[in-house]
């Protein structure tokens, strides 16, 4: 970074002019081949968003807007709408979040906070990130053979009890929204705590100091003064989570059980967005790829949209920081 | 504290100063302690709970005919997921190949030519928001360029999709492997006459090799993990194949497609190919972890 001036080519320092020699043009070779190759993840980015859009254009054509709000999906007419994938893909999301972000947020702070010796906080904050490296097909595989039957009692239970609330007002089925959300939540739960744990432990010390100067209470200071000095960052974990959520393939595809339908119970089965992908792509004919790719942007442009604002959130945060 | 301050005023007067632990402020405070504990530990279950099921569910599924053998016709019994596991190192080879030249040198643009510009900014935005793409969406943009073009699906395909899944993972751990190089070692070579090439290549790349290795190898054990990517670009492959550009097996879309249909003996296979990837995943993320954390320059 420091040598990339060239030393003026005046008559005086002739002497140490660059010579245009072989090592001359190998280092600037070096240096585009290197600038060409950063900008390429640039270029991919971009380029995914326009191929996806160009070859769902026939879909586009067709449906236009009214894709989005259509509930048929039907490859034998070709009419394609992905309205209770939207519904599946933010409801499931939803309660991922519900039950994701108070216990992220609440293993962060637990986590920065000197209540256990680092030697016991560290382990547990590692087992915790070692949960995102588990493979989704992996997770789905339990989920369908251990998580839902392990659920089976708990659903009739709640429906049993809580049957007159609409969300649970249907006889539990194993494969439903409820489920696919609640391991949803375990997979962004390591994104969550990471990002808000290390929010937390890189605010400056002398917000601690004041509180407690003042009287506050430990618990005081951290709901207080520390979660809303940290919020931006630990809001764009959130975002970040969300968009997690949102594109989660395999485990949707294995465990929400891929029914095209709207049900306000949480307990039916529904569909996502990339599960729908996931199931339906491998035998679709060439109309319905295009619907799938038309679906497929939807999901991008969510997706675009979460990411680049948890991005611009994150950044913020770092330059007041700074 | 009270404990300290108690000889010096033994007068009654300092109880105003004692924690009283029964105040309804502290204990709030010991109950959201407890609780954030409780969620700690609530949190460790679910990876406990997998490693445990997905070992004892595979453990004894585990024989030389798993890695050997190709899987068995529906319903039978037997056989193994020799082409798969073939398969995913073959489609990670392509992705391999693929994403860490770009992802290493575009890294060392990053790091030591672009350093504060308003281009590095920019790529490095769109490094992370392209880690936040769904990896579905990387297998469809490589069936519309890959497999719409070549007419076919196959293990090339495959690769490209992990090699998008991989790229921001690999060029944004490289970098922070790159950074980590001291100032000093960059300014002793270029005083010595180095070129930015020289100095790259034959001092900060070596210097940070155990950082780029170990990135590399984690972006390689998280895309072999990947089914989505892989689901209609390399698809899927009843036989052996090592043919680059025709369809092939993979050991998480072969799990995937085992997990879903109704008979025992393709389920089994699919937990003892579950806790195949699993081990290799956690063992190199384990092993990637105590080797960063004894790294310091």
């Amino acid at each position: 970074m420091a040598a990339t001036s060239t030393p003026p080519e005046s008559p005086e320092v002739a002497m140490i002019r660059v010579r245009r020699n072989l090592r001359y043009y190998l280092d600037q070779g070096f240096y585009y081949l290197t600038m060409a190759f950063a900008l390429a993840i640039a270029i991919t980015l971009v380029w995914i968003v326009i191929q996806i859009g160009l070859t769902a254009i026939p879909a586009i054509t067709q449906f236009g807007l009214g894709f989005l709000t259509s509930t048929t999906w039907d490859p034998v007419q070709n009419i394609y709408g992905i309205l209770p994938q939207i519904y599946g893909t933010l409801v499931s999301a939803i309660i991922a979040l519900v039950v994701a972000v108070p216990l992220g947020l609440g293993i962060a702070i637990f986590l920065s906070e000197d209540f256990l010796p680092t030697y016991v906080t560290t382990p547990i904050a590692f087992a915790i990130e070692l949960l995102a490296a588990i493979p989704s097909v992996v997770i789905g595989l339990w989920g369908i053979f251990i998580l839902i039957p392990f659920l089976r009692p708990f659903y009739t239970f709640v429906h049993r009890y809580l049957g007159w609330i609409p969300l649970f007002g249907t006889e539990p089925r194993g494969n439903s929204l409820l489920t696919l959300g609640l391991v949803l939540a375990f997979m962004i739960l390591p994104l969550i705590t990471s990002i808000s744990r290390q929010t937390l432990v890189s605010l400056p010390p002398y917000l601690r100091q004041g509180a407690m100067a003042l009287g506050a209470t430990r618990w005081e200071t951290i709901l207080r003064v520390l979660i809303p000095a940290g919020f931006s960052g630990i809001v764009g974990s959130i975002m970040l989570a969300l968009g997690r959520a949102m594109g989660e393939t395999m485990a949707a595809a294995m465990l929400v059980g891929n029914s095209n339908r709207i049900n306000i119970s949480l307990l039916e089965p529904g569909s996502t967005i990339a599960s729908l992908i996931a199931s339906q792509f491998g035998e679709a004919g060439r109309d319905q790829v295009a619907a799938l790719l038309y679906a497929g942007l939807v999901l991008m442009i969510l997706s675009l949209i979460v990411n680049i604002l948890a991005e611009i959130i994150i950044k913020k945060f770092q330059n007041v920081e700074r | 504290m009270t404990d300290i301050s108690q000889p010096h005023t033994p007068d009654t007067t300092n109880d105003q100063f004692r924690k009283i632990w029964t105040s309804p402020r502290n204990l709030f405070g010991l109950f959201m302690t407890g609780l954030t504990g409780l969620f700690a530990a609530i949190a460790i279950l679910p990876l406990a709970a997998i490693v445990i099921n997905v070992a004892s569910q595979g453990l004894p599924l585990i024989n030389l005919d798993l890695f050997t053998k190709l899987p068995p016709p529906p319903g039978l019994s037997g056989g193994g997921l020799g082409n798969a596991i073939v398969g995913t190192l073959i489609v990670l080879g392509v992705a391999f190949v693929i994403s860490t030249p770009i992802g290493v040198l575009g890294a060392v643009w990053l790091s030591e030519f672009g350093r504060g510009s308003k281009i590095a900014y920019w790529v490095r935005f769109s490094a992370n928001v392209l880690s936040g793409v769904p990896a579905i969406i990387a297998g469809l943009f490589s069936y519309t360029i890959v497999v719409m073009t070549m007419g076919t699906f196959s293990a090339f395909a495959g690769g490209v999709a992990l090699a998008v899944v991989m790229l921001p993972i690999v060029m944004r751990t490289t970098e922070e492997g790159l950074v980590l190089v001291p100032e000093e070692v960059r300014l002793a070579a270029f005083g010595l006459g180095a070129t930015r090439f020289e100095t790259v290549s034959r001092v900060v790349l070596p210097a940070a090799l155990p950082s780029i290795a170990t990135a590399v190898t984690l972006a390689l054990a998280r895309a072999g993990g990947e089914a989505a990517p892989l689901l209609f670009t390399a698809l899927n492959n009843n036989f052996w194949s090592t043919d680059l550009f025709r369809p092939i097996a993979t050991l998480s879309v072969q799990i995937y497609f085992f997990a879903i249909i109704p008979f025992k003996p393709q389920q089994e296979l699919a937990w003892a190919g579950a806790l195949v990837l699993l081990s290799i995943i956690l063992i190199v993320s384990i092993v990637s972890r105590f080797l960063t954390r004894r790294k310091s320059y």
